[in-house]
């Protein structure tokens, strides 16, 4: 039996250990929101944090979740106000809008360890996200509108319908 | 109510439709719409017509029977008619259509969404927007003409106003003005068309609450994954299924039927592992023991076909558009040019794989999945289950990524097959194996070209001849040659002025399934037809742009021979492609930019899906050979600008999409089954690797609006390697570039 939360709630799990959290998220807990894309961690479709970081949910062990904090897209903001988010929508990130949870995920963990990110360190920490519609240039517009607007926005109020992180 | 009255399907959708869509429009008699499942809309106080109704509180419903796969089409097409309806978008809902043919053609394909239905979403809005004036008119006993419609409200001279709910259940009585007697509004007049504004989805996707395929669910349902033959056309041999089975959540192991050519958009057949969850039906087909019979496809390598489409384009072939006498020309002597050039298959590859839930009860069959044509999903079902496609329910979920693939339901009728064989509703999805090793790919092509020029280097002659396993052969095995449709796509309507004109087609038999991709034969015409003429200006040493318009010659409108209503509304004509190109150059700064070692621009301008789209590319390549594309400037005329935003973000996005078939993406065959598995050997863009910048000009355009999702792909291709030639002297003439730079 392992034990450990997701979006702030306390969860038991004693399936397959082998079985990835991604399926976990997707058809046990139906948290939908974190998505299936390429099953080997080539393409981001599925990041969620864990312990506050971004990973792979397609490719973490149920069994390595003991005791740790996974946050996925859905516990980010029910609402859509992180700034992220709200960078994401100001400037119309999205096409079909499938990966970029996965994207918006990848961004909020740069932006806690790189506040100011160069456009070195959004390639470097956004490389392993695919966008199959090509939105990149708008992903890297709202990474940069995200930075502005944390800056200015105290960081607490920001996240407090957020998880854990 | 009368329903019939105020539905005038005939006016309506008279006049910009293709015969098909007329006569589907014809099922939009109301007494069918009854008869049929009805959506909330439908059941709205008012219905005017299928599209649209006004509840008695005032909230407009707008059916929208597109699918959405991140063009905006479900968003953007709605305003068209809440502007003329000069409805307050904040008080209008959306119903998304199921499949059914009420709706007319709702196969979001081709670039054709606005194109087809600008026209009837606009007189929709706009009678709606007449009776509701006529209805407060007739309750207050002024004149019409004292009255307009205004957000939401019709509005008197004298300063009264009544909300368009308390004006519905009397509009509704009241007889639909004739198309002739409908006055649309004039541009100035729109209040979202040609705007920006968001779509509504957007606040579902950044939530993660946006409801894809493969978030689809159904009570009581399993999960299966699929083992399909790894040859085209493959048979099932034999399977042990033993160990598949006592994998811990596996409930069973079936068969599905093998099906026989052509294969259009049936399924292939294969072993299906079901069980209670996605991971399971996985875990449980890794542990098939499953052998194929390959077939006549077995023998299928894609290096050896490459020599053979080769072989084939340095032989006559067959001519598709045949001007002046190209022989004649040639043998004239002087100097001539000539050159090969090859584009791979390729994959689709959307984010999301291919998903379907079907729930098969009484001989009727519930299914929900991410498709680009709900009425395909009916058609094919119904033969796969043998019923009658009324009783196929396609609900249409959002998409993640179409590009073509979704257009093809083969997977759908693998999760209804699987729900009739067991009782139950199934979700079957598609690994990302599965999506790059059974997709519908996109035609290898070669082709050849040869031009005589003069002493200024303009051709006076030009030869083109291309060979590609055709869309066709899907349908009909007896399609070995590009189809007038395929030829139609940049091949057979090069729009240059050159007197002595021949382009051929030759012979090409598909051993894998072969489908359209976001901008279809365009891809490779294009790539080959503006590489050639980039290699005939750099023979004649002259600036590109001033010997594209050369090329283009006078201002004049083509005549391609077509008569069909959709041709002549929109007619090719060059006085736009010229200002396309003139655009480009403008905005990249083309006349002030020199090459420089290692750094140049490269344009290319392409017709397509009735658009006219110039493409200026800076690349950047290292000493390495590495290759960046700083910025790309793409001018584009699409008519009509609906949502500028969406439509800026389709020419981005082809960007990228172009760029990745241009540098990295390729699909190959070895024995009979695709090498390619997953992103890391079926290559497309990443972040690092995409055009950084890519900056889009519209054309300010009263013209009807043309295609927008596809369009920008084709001229990308040419347009880098045009660029890498001037940066670097090395000509691409085979994609993908990957490592030729080295």
């Amino acid at each position: 039996m392992i034990t450990f939360k997701v979006n702030g709630v306390a969860r038991k799990f004693d399936g397959d250990p082998e079985m990835p959290l991604l399926w976990y998220l997707r058809d046990e807990i139906e948290l939908t929101g974190t998505k299936y894309g390429c099953g080997e961690g080539l393409c981001g479709a599925c990041t969620v944090h864990v312990n506050g970081s971004a990973v792979r949910s397609c490719q973490t062990q149920m069994q390595s979740l003991a005791g740790k904090v996974v946050t996925t897209i859905e516990g980010l903001s029910a609402t859509g106000t992180h700034p992220v988010q709200q960078a994401w929508k100001q400037v119309n990130a999205p096409q079909c809008g499938y990966c970029q949870t996965g994207q918006i995920m990848q961004a909020v963990a740069l932006l806690k360890t790189k506040p100011k990110p160069t456009d070195a360190d959004i390639d470097s920490a956004m490389k392993g996200n695919i966008c199959r519609c090509g939105t990149y240039q708008r992903i890297r517009e709202a990474i940069k509108v995200a930075a502005n607007s944390k800056s200015a926005a105290p960081k607490a109020a920001a996240q407090k319908a957020g998880g854990d992180e | 109510m009368n329903r019939i009255e105020v539905v005038t399907r005939r006016t309506f959708l008279g006049g910009v439709f293709s015969a098909g869509a007329f006569v589907l429009a014809a099922k939009l008699m109301p007494e069918e719409a009854l008869a049929a499942p009805l959506t909330k809309a439908e059941k709205a106080a008012w219905n005017p017509n299928v599209y649209l109704g006004i509840e008695t509180d005032g909230t407009v419903l707008i059916v929208i029977h597109r699918s959405e796969m991140g063009t905006g089409i479900r968003s953007v097409l709605p305003t068209v008619l809440a502007d003329e309806l000069e409805a307050d978008w904040k008080r209008v809902k959306l119903e998304q259509a199921i499949g059914d043919k009420k709706y007319g053609d709702q196969n979001t394909d081709g670039s054709c969404s606005i194109r087809d239905f600008y026209d009837a979403f606009r007189e929709a809005g706009a009678t709606a927007r007449h009776m509701l004036v006529a209805a407060a008119a007739a309750k207050w006993g002024v004149p019409a003409s004292e009255c307009k419609a205004q957000n939401h409200q019709v509005v008197h001279t004298s300063g009264k106003k009544i909300g368009y709910g308390e004006l519905a259940a009397a509009a509704a009585k009241l007889t639909a003005p004739n198309k002739a007697d409908l006055k649309l509004k004039t541009p100035a007049e729109f209040r979202y068309i040609g705007k920006s504004l968001p779509t509504v989805d957007i606040g579902d996707i950044v939530t993660g609450k946006g409801t894809f395929g493969i978030d689809a669910k159904m009570p009581g349902m399993v999960h299966a994954s699929i083992e399909r033959s790894p040859v085209y056309g493959g048979k099932l041999k034999s399977v042990d299924d033993k160990e598949a089975l006592a994998v811990k959540g596996v409930q069973k192991v079936v068969t599905l039927p093998h099906l026989t050519p052509p294969y259009g958009f049936k399924p292939l057949g294969g072993v299906a592992v079901i069980a209670n969850s996605t991971w399971a039906a996985k875990k449980g087909r890794e542990k098939l023991k499953v052998q194929w019979d390959g077939g006549e496809n077995a023998g299928y390598d894609s290096a050896k076909y490459k020599q053979q489409l080769l072989e084939t384009v340095r032989k006559p072939q067959k001519a598709a558009r045949n001007i002046g006498d190209v022989d004649a020309e040639f043998a004239k002597g002087g100097k001539t040019h000539e050159a090969e050039y090859y584009v791979p298959h390729l994959s689709h590859a959307p984010m999301e794989t291919p998903v379907a839930v079907a729930d098969f009860k009484d001989g009727k069959v519930v299914i929900h999945t991410a498709t680009q044509n709900p009425q395909a999903v009916q058609d094919t079902v119904a033969a796969a289950l043998g019923i009658s496609k009324e009783n196929v329910e396609c609900h249409v979920t959002l998409l993640g990524g179409g590009f073509g693939r979704k257009s093809k339901p083969d997977y759908v009728a693998e999760a209804a097959l699987l729900s009739k064989q067991l009782g139950k509703p199934v979700k079957v999805t598609w690994t990302r194996e599965d999506d790059i090793k059974f997709d519908y790919y996109h035609a290898v092509a070669a082709m050849y070209l040869k031009a005589r020029v003069d002493d200024k280097g303009r051709p006076t002659a030009w030869l083109q001849r291309s060979a590609f396993p055709s869309i066709g052969a899907m349908f009909s095995p007896m399609a070995n040659t590009g189809q007038g449709f395929e030829l139609g796509m940049g091949w057979s309507n090069l729009p240059f002025d050159i007197p002595n004109h021949r382009a051929e087609n030759g012979p090409a038999k598909a051993h894998v399934r072969i489908g359209w991709l976001r901008s279809v034969a365009n891809i490779y015409h294009a790539f080959g037809v503006h590489s050639f003429a980039d290699e005939l200006a750099a023979l004649a040493n002259r600036d590109r742009v001033e010997y594209l318009l050369d090329l283009l010659g006078k201002d004049r409108r083509i005549d391609l021979g077509q008569r069909d209503a959709r041709s002549q509304k929109f007619p090719l004509d060059t006085a736009r492609l010229r200002r396309v190109i003139e655009l480009a150059a403008e905005k990249s700064g083309w006349a002030n930019r020199k090459a420089t070692k290692g750094r140049a621009l490269g344009i290319a301008a392409h017709w397509s899906f009735y658009s006219y789209i110039a493409a200026v590319v800076e690349v950047e390549v290292d000493n390495a050979g590495k290759l960046r594309i700083p910025q790309v400037h793409i001018a584009a005329d699409v008519g009509r600008v609906i949502n500028t935003d969406r439509v800026r973000s389709q020419f981005e996005g082809a960007s990228t999409f172009g760029a990745g078939i241009a540098m990295m993406s390729e699909i190959t065959a070895k024995d009979g089954a695709i090498v390619q598995s997953n992103f890391h050997d079926y290559l497309i863009p990443r972040i690092q690797e995409s055009p950084v910048m890519t900056h889009v000009h519209l054309v300010d355009s009263n013209e009807p609006p043309a295609g927008v999702g596809e369009p920008g792909v084709p001229p990308m291709l040419p347009a880098i390697t045009n660029a890498i030639f001037a940066a670097t002297g090395k000509r691409i003439r085979e994609l993908p570039i990957r490592k030729q730079l080295a």
